[in-house]
C-alpha cells in the first residue's frame, strides 16, 4: 500500500544510483549517440554514393537492424562479440568482453541503422545545385559531402538526431537483460536488495520521464531556432 | 542449424511456441494501441484546450518513460499500491506476464498512436471540417464520415512501421518473464549451448513476421486508396 511507501529508502540509495547508474547510462547514451552517428553517416554515404555493391551491403544491413527488436540484438553481440573477436585477432580462444564494451558495440551498430537513415533523408533534401555548385568549383565529390552538403545535414537534422538520442536514452534501459548497472539496473538491484520495489521503480520512472520530458521540450525550442527558412 | 540432436523436435517446437505468445501479445495490444490511440488523438484535435491538455499529459507521461520501466510500473508497482484484495488477486493470475505485457505494450504503442493519428488529422485540409459542419454534420458526425477514414489512410504508411514496433517491443516482456520468441532463443541458448544456432532462428523468424505484416499493410493500403485521391 501507498502509506508504507519509504522515501527514505529512496535517499539512502540516491548515490548509488546516479553515481553509478545514471553516470554509466548517460556514458552509454553519450557514447552510442556519437559512434552511431559517424557509422550511421558512413552508411548512409554508401547507399547514397557507394557504388552497387557497398549500397546492397549497407541496405541490407540497415533494414536488418530495423526488422530486429533490440533486445535480441543484444544477446546477439553478447554471445557473439568474444567470437568474432576470436576470429578477426587469431587468438586461441574466445576474447573476453566486458559488459560495457559490449552494450556500447551493439548500441552504436543498432543506432547506425537509425541514425544513417535520418542522415539519408538529409542529405537527399539538399539542394542538388549544391553538389554540382561544389563540383563545379573544383572541389572533389568527398570535399563537397565534407564542407557543403554535411555541415547543412547536421544542422538541418540535428532535432531529428537529438530525439533519436532521448529514444537511445531510454533504449538503454533494456541493458537490464545483461545484468548491467545502468540507471534502471541499480534501482533494481537496490529494489530486490531492500524489497524496496515500489520506491525504487517508481523514482526510477519518475526520472526517466524528467530527463525525457526536459529534454524533448528543450529539442522543441531548438527546433524552432535552427529552422533554415529556405 | 539443425537444433542438437537429443530432442531436435522439441527446441522448433519452442521457437514456435514462442513465436506464437509474440504474435497473440503483439496483436491484443496492437487493438488497444489503435483504439486508445485513436481515441487520445482526436482529443488531441478538438478545438477545446482541455481535452487537448488532457491528451497531451497522456501521450507525454506514456513517451517519455522507456517501455521496461512501464512493464515493471504494471507487474512490480501495481498489485502493490492498489487495495490489497486487489493486489492479491493479481498477484494470483496464473497468466500475470502475459496479460501486464498486452495491457503495458498496449498503452506503450496507444501513445504513439495517439500522436500519428492527431499528425494524421491536423495534415487534412482545414476545409474539411468546414465543409461537414456546413452539411449540418455534428461534429461526431464529421469526424466519423469525413476526417477519420481520410486521416486513417494519411496515417496507414507510419502505421505500419508502429505495427512492426509492436511485434519487435514484444520482445522486452521477457523482463517480467514472458516466455515469447527472444525469450525462448535465450533458453535453448541457456540448455543447448548453442549460441549460433538459437539467435539465428528467432532472427529468421523475426524477419519473416516482419516482412509478411509489411507486405499485408502494403496491401491493406492498397486497398483503401482512394482512386485519385492522396500523395502516391
Amino acid at each position: 500500500m501507498l502509506g508504507t511507501f519509504d522515501f527514505q529508502a529512496i535517499v539512502h540509495a540516491l548515490p548509488y544510483l546516479f553515481e553509478q547508474g545514471m553516470v554509466f547510462t548517460l556514458t552509454l547514451t553519450v557514447l552510442s549517440a556519437l559512434g552511431g552517428l559517424v557509422l550511421g553517416t558512413l552508411l548512409a554515404l554508401a547507399r547514397i554514393s557507394g557504388g552497387p555493391v557497398l549500397a546492397t551491403i549497407a541496405t541490407g544491413y540497415v533494414n536488418l537492424m530495423r526488422t530486429l527488436p533490440l533486445v535480441l540484438v543484444i544477446f546477439w553481440f553478447y554471445f557473439m562479440v568474444p567470437y568474432i573477436g576470436q576470429w578477426l585477432l587469431h587468438e586461441p580462444r574466445p576474447i573476453k568482453v566486458g559488459g560495457f564494451s559490449s552494450a556500447l558495440l551493439t548500441f552504436i551498430m543498432f543506432e547506425a541503422a537509425y541514425f544513417s537513415e535520418i542522415m539519408r533523408g538529409g542529405i537527399q533534401s539538399v539542394a542538388r545545385g549544391q553538389q554540382a555548385a561544389g563540383l563545379a568549383l573544383g572541389m572533389t565529390g568527398g570535399q563537397t559531402m565534407r564542407y557543403i552538403v554535411l555541415p547543412q545535414v547536421l544542422r538541418t537534422m540535428m532535432p531529428v538526431l537529438l530525439t533519436q538520442t532521448i529514444v537511445l536514452f531510454q533504449d538503454t534501459s533494456l541493458v537490464y537483460v545483461l545484468s548491467l548497472t545502468d540507471f534502471l539496473g541499480a534501482a533494481s538491484k537496490i529494489a530486490q536488495r531492500d524489497g524496496r520495489l515500489v520506491e525504487m521503480y517508481c523514482f526510477a520512472a519518475l526520472v526517466y520521464f524528467a530527463i525525457c520530458f526536459l529534454a524533448s521540450q528543450a529539442v522543441r525550442r531548438l527546433q524552432s531556432r535552427v529552422a533554415i527558412i529556405r | 542449424m539443425e537444433p542438437s540432436p537429443e530432442g531436435g523436435g522439441t527446441y522448433a517446437d519452442m521457437l514456435i511456441g514462442g513465436l506464437r505468445i509474440t504474435l497473440t501479445v503483439s496483436v491484443l495490444a496492437w487493438v488497444i494501441a489503435l483504439a486508445l490511440g485513436s481515441g487520445v488523438g482526436v482529443l488531441r484535435s478538438l478545438p477545446n484546450a482541455w481535452p487537448r491538455r488532457l491528451a497531451n499529459t497522456y501521450i507525454e507521461l506514456l513517451r517519455n518513460v522507456p517501455l521496461l520501466v512501464q512493464l515493471f510500473l504494471w507487474y512490480f508497482v501495481l498489485p502493490e499500491v492498489v487495495p490489497e484484495a486487489w493486489g492479491d488477486w493479481l498477484k494470483s493470475l496464473r497468466d500475470a506476464p502475459f496479460y501486464t505485457s498486452v495491457i503495458g505494450l498496449g498503452l506503450f504503442m496507444s501513445a504513439r498512436v495517439a500522436v500519428q493519428v492527431s499528425t494524421g488529422i491536423a495534415a487534412l485540409p482545414r476545409g474539411q471540417m468546414a465543409a461537414g459542419l456546413a452539411l449540418g454534420f455534428t461534429l461526431p458526425q464529421t469526424y466519423r464520415y469525413a476526417i477519420l477514414p481520410n486521416a486513417f489512410r494519411v496515417i496507414l504508411p507510419p502505421l505500419t512501421s508502429e505495427t512492426i514496433n509492436t511485434i519487435k517491443n514484444s520482445s522486452v516482456a521477457l523482463t517480467i518473464g514472458l516466455a515469447e520468441l527472444t525469450a525462448r532463443a535465450r533458453a535453448i541458448q541457456e540448455f543447448s549451448f548453442q549460441v549460433f544456432e538459437a539467435f539465428t532462428a528467432a532472427t529468421l523468424i523475426y524477419l519473416a513476421v516482419n516482412m509478411t505484416a509489411t507486405v499485408l499493410m502494403r496491401l491493406l493500403e492498397r486497398h483503401m486508396r482512394v482512386p485519385g485521391y492522396g500523395a502516391k
